[in-house]
């Protein structure tokens, strides 16, 4: 009785929420394995079933792996990129101060610089987008280029050099994720006991020893997690690339990635069924990558 | 507004938020909006009801008890035009009807999912970035047969067709799958436009051949100023329809009428070939590459500040940029120039085309309103209403007179009376195969970066054409 009650406690907590989870996250994703096998435009009453078709003609689309080959670039750089330099900022806002490097407490003024590094994150990606515009922005007027034209260097194409574009879009990524991960790192790095930095730094271990011997390894779990949520990331991006540089992966395909080719499929050609298919690859790959990672990375906890 | 790619910070701001959910990491919420069940094969569209009586008064028998639903497109015209125009003429004409006016910028988002359902408003401005495809929603049967409107005593003169009332490229472009489906409403007119104040001061005058075009470009270097500029973020498809209307001068109409049909060969052919090369030549000569980087309001405002001679748009352009424009400058329309000796069409030709998609629901609740709201519009009171709200011409022959037009609207009237004949056709495959258009932009970017030769620009184009055409799931159109 008292199990019951307990579980009934339970359960009637979980059921809204699982049944929002089912009818806008669960069902449409199976929706969306049943449309890939059809060939529906979006506005058919009559759906016909063309079976793995579309997955054929994805294999064939110069368009589809022109995107992959980005999520490619994007799913190794971006999480690498923040990661390296979140570590290293809040390596120094929380231990990489203190006389002669003891490593216990943060550089000064570390809480402003946290409080600064969070900023990015607070703005919406559509304002990030219009931001980084201005930035960009290929005559004089772009701040870049207004800097560059005074040291007498030709304004650079920042969005609009194909070989550049991809670059830039990932380097407005990394900023705008890197405050989180400071925030997380450093969430991390408060939980470690501080008299293990304090004994190695009697022992007479440096800043950097302290870093790959204690903190880095006491971090493991906390980098894994921040390595998922980037390489979803990266395999997302449409918000910030359609605000940023267009809604055809502008130019030549450069910074064309699978969501926003999906969304032109779907609705700007009618070919929902298509586009789907490239949403059900697209899904797969994503699962591929969290079950990958999570696999590489495991290994036993760290003995204390 | 006319152009499809067109679209403000606001809405796309709104668009994200909208669209960043749609197609987020898993895109499998992209079928949010799904299909209702394997429904049975559509119904026809109910085409006998709606024959026109003899009645001018009410020639679709228009109940005033039903209600009518208007959906309008709030772009660049915004919705006023209709809210006090046409929906206040529709009431005077039937007391005591109500009328459910909705506005909207997300055209697709809130109408696919109706249309489905089944559940849809009886007039629609199919118009935005967002805007339905008409070809599916006519295979559907969604849309009602125009013909009784176009055969239907006009509103001011009952011995009048309709059809007698309007420019003739609107019957020709009404058609469907080989039926009159869509109304359009607006004509623009397209070629280059420039600052006619500017040149006035300067002593020059618009150039009739391309070494005249050439030599107003190194004049202008000298001041500064760039002869040529498209805006390449969000714009390309201006300069593709520049480059397209070039074709057809160089070669005739047949050269857009070939495109729009996929015909074998015609983007490698010497129309498409020798305009491509003219532009290419004039963006890497006398042009800038930072205007790749630009959207159309930042290239539109540097012609706004003088430093663009010539910019490649439509007509609607005085009005969109309204606000902004100085006291020294005043648009006017230049055609584009003569790029070979023979030229199929002489100097003067321009682009005049009709725009702005209406269409009435076939299965709505009031077809029969829908088409007498249509009536209303073209009428010469509802056309000159439009134009005195948008400051943009429509497709009623005669409806501006009277009404005070500004500057570039004249200019572009006097061009037209000008071309005469010479009118280059709008190129229809931007609605009909939007793949290839999308395709073209990108390729009309690289090609004017110097990225790709003339050449293969052509031979891309051609490729993806050939493409197109075979793909079977495209519902394919004719023209002539």
């Amino acid at each position: 009785m008292r199990r019951l009650r307990t579980y009934g406690f339970v359960a009637a907590f979980l059921a809204v929420p699982f049944v929002l989870y089912t009818v806008f996250v669960i069902s449409p994703y199976i929706q969306a394995f049943q449309i890939s096998l059809t060939s529906w435009n979006g506005y058919s009453s009559v759906v016909s079933y063309v079976g793995l078709d579309n997955f054929v003609r994805l294999l064939r689309d110069e368009v589809f792996w022109r995107a992959l080959r980005n999520h490619g670039v994007m799913l190794v750089t971006l999480p690498l990129v923040t990661i390296a330099i979140a570590l290293f900022l809040s390596f120094l806002l929380n231990l990489g101060g203190g006389p002669g490097g003891s490593g216990v407490r943060g550089l000064w003024g570390s809480r402003f610089y946290r409080v600064v590094f969070f900023f990015p994150q607070v703005l919406a990606v559509a304002v990030v987008g219009v931001l980084f515009q201005a930035i960009y922005r290929p005559d004089e007027v772009g701040v870049l280029n207004g800097v560059l034209a005074r040291l007498g260097i030709e304004p650079v194409g920042w969005l609009i050099e194909p070989s550049l574009a991809l670059w830039s879009v990932i380097a407005v990524m990394v900023w705008q994720g890197v405050g989180f991960y400071v925030v997380l790192f450093s969430a991390g790095m408060a939980a470690i006991p501080k008299d293990y930095f304090e004994a190695a730094a009697l022992d007479g271990a440096g800043r950097l020893r302290l870093f790959f011997s204690i903190t880095l390894p006491l971090l493991r779990d906390t980098v894994q997690v921040g390595w998922i949520y980037l390489g979803i990331a990266a395999l997302d991006g449409f918000a910030l690339i359609q605000v940023l540089v267009g809604n055809k992966g502008e130019p030549d395909g450069a910074t064309t990635i699978l969501p926003i080719t999906i969304y032109n499929n779907a609705f700007s050609y009618g070919k929902v069924g298509y586009a789907s298919a490239m949403g059900v690859a697209l899904f797969f790959l994503t699962v591929t990558f969290a079950v990958l990672t999570l696999r590489t990375t495991r290994r036993e906890r760290v003995e204390l | 507004m006319t152009h499809p790619g067109e679209i403000t910070r606001r809405q796309l701001l709104r668009r994200i938020g909208f669209t960043a959910f749609v197609a987020g990491p898993g895109a499998g919420l992209l079928s949010a909006c799904a299909t209702a069940g394997t429904g049975a094969a559509p119904a026809p569209a109910p085409s006998t009801s709606l024959a026109a009586s003899a009645d001018p008064k009410n020639p679709f028998g228009v109940d005033a008890k039903k209600p009518l639903e208007v959906v309008i497109f709030s772009g660049g015209y915004t919705d006023a035009y209709a809210k006090e125009v046409h929906e206040e003429l529709y009431k005077k004409a039937y007391a005591g009807v109500t009328i459910k006016h909705n506005a909207t910028q997300q055209i697709g988002t809130q109408l696919r999912p109706r249309f489905v359902a089944g559940d849809v408003p009886d007039v629609l401005n199919n118009s935005g970035p967002e805007s339905m495809d008409l070809t599916a929603l006519a295979a559907e049967g969604h849309l009602a047969d125009l013909t009784p409107l176009f055969d239907a005593p006009s509103i001011d003169d009952p011995a009048v067709r309709v059809r007698d009332t309007l420019t003739p490229a609107v019957l020709e472009n009404a058609r469907v799958n080989g039926m009159n489906l869509v109304l359009n409403y607006t004509v623009s007119h397209r070629a280059l436009w420039y600052n006619a104040k500017l040149f006035a001061s300067k002593g020059w005058t618009a150039p009739k051949t391309w070494a005249e075009f050439t030599a107003l470009g190194d004049e202008a270097k000298k001041e500064g100023i760039v002869l040529f500029a498209y805006p390449g973020q969000k714009g390309p498809y201006y300069q593709l329809w520049n480059i397209l209307y070039t074709a057809a001068k160089i070669g005739g109409n047949q050269a857009i009428i070939d495109i729009d049909n996929l015909v074998d060969g015609v983007w490698t052919a010497d129309p498409m070939r020798q305009a491509v090369t003219a532009w290419a030549e004039i963006q890497a000569k006398y042009g800038d590459k930072a205007y790749f980087g630009l959207d159309h309001t930042q290239t539109q405002v540097k012609q706004l500040q003088n430093q663009v001679l010539f910019y490649p748009v439509g007509s609607w352009i005085e009005n969109e940029m309204a606000k902004d424009i100085p006291d020294d400058f005043e648009y006017a329309i230049a055609p584009i120039p003569d790029v070979t000796a023979n030229d199929a069409m002489p100097y003067g030709a321009i682009q005049v085309g009709v725009g702005e998609n209406f269409v009435v629901a076939a299965k709505g609740k009031n077809p029969q309103g829908g088409l007498e709201y249509l009536r209303i519009m073209l009428s010469k009171e509802g056309a000159r209403g439009f134009t005195e709200k948008t400051k943009n011409l429509t497709v009623v022959n005669g409806a501006a007179e009277g009404v005070e037009l500004p500057a570039g609207l004249v200019s572009a009237a006097k061009a037209q009376d000008s071309a005469g004949q010479n009118i280059i056709t709008e190129a229809r495959f931007e609605g009909w195969y939007k793949e290839l258009f999308d395709y073209g932009t990108e390729q009309t970017n690289r090609v004017m970066a110097g990225r790709i030769t003339p050449e293969q620009f052509c031979t891309a184009m051609q490729k993806k054409a050939d493409d197109i055409k075979q793909d079977e799931s495209i519902a394919k159109q004719s023209r002539s």
